[in-house]
């Protein structure tokens, strides 16, 4: 289960609507060990491509160390898919590595519809879980 | 003196724990070989045919090594080496 507050899940869809039609991709970082997605981090696409995303190496690096100077994890780690359901391809799954990490999964397809999915990746394995959104909404 | 060497938490299980640990070369192959003789299996884990793995990103101090000379970077006591995983996807 992904618990979100209703301020970051909007920050999320407004971004992935944003760079539409480019894939748009992300992190919320949290403390470690609390399974809290808290602080919002928009990623640039270094592919800048409506088919693909990847973290741009340098940002990443950066984002990642302030992520260890603040006992943060990587909660959460979005990127959107502009032409196909909110579900993991077969790259999204090869690449994904932390067992810990609520993989969230943003369509763009249609404008009016907001489909926002959340998944564990494990070994390969993609287990959906529900997404709970919290706060004032 | 050594080389710091940052580990992610998805390699952590081979360095028992340990978010940094000492190494030792003059470029980024021999340290990395010098890890592996310490924390066995974690070359497998960066390198694939000679080449670094796609899947992982190696820094030296703040430049990403594929921007620098590779496998082949020279690397000194002193240097910080990070690897991060590489986060990347797509709808294919």
């Amino acid at each position: 289960m992904l618990r979100i507050d209703r301020s970051i899940y909007d920050q999320i869809v407004a971004h992935a609507r944003r760079d539409h039609p480019d894939e748009a991709c992300g992190v919320v970082a949290g403390p470690e060990g609390s399974d809290r997605p808290e602080r919002f981090i928009q990623m640039v696409n270094a592919e800048r491509s409506p088919t693909f995303y990847r973290f741009d190496s340098l940002e990443q690096l950066k984002v990642w160390r302030g992520m260890d100077d603040r006992d943060e994890v990587p909660v959460v780690i979005y990127h959107s898919h502009t032409a196909t359901e909110a579900y993991p391809s077969r790259t999204d799954i090869s690449y994904a590595s932390e067992p810990e990490t609520h993989y969230v999964l943003v369509s763009t397809r249609d404008a009016d519809t907001i489909e926002f999915r959340s998944y564990r990746i494990i070994d390969g394995v993609v287990t959906e879980e529900p997404v709970e959104i919290t706060g004032a909404g | 003196m050594a080389i710091e060497v940052r580990i992610p938490t998805i390699l952590r299980n081979l360095t028992d724990g340990a978010k940094a640990v000492d190494g030792e070369g003059s470029t980024l192959s021999e340290l990395i070989t010098d890890l592996d003789k310490k924390y066995p299996g974690i070359a497998a884990r960066l390198v694939d045919n000679g080449q670094l793995r796609r899947f992982i990103n190696i820094y030296l101090n703040d430049e990403d090594v594929r921007f620098l000379g590779g496998i082949d970077s020279p690397v000194a006591d002193g240097d910080t080496v990070t690897v991060l995983p590489a986060v990347a996807g797509g709808m294919r």
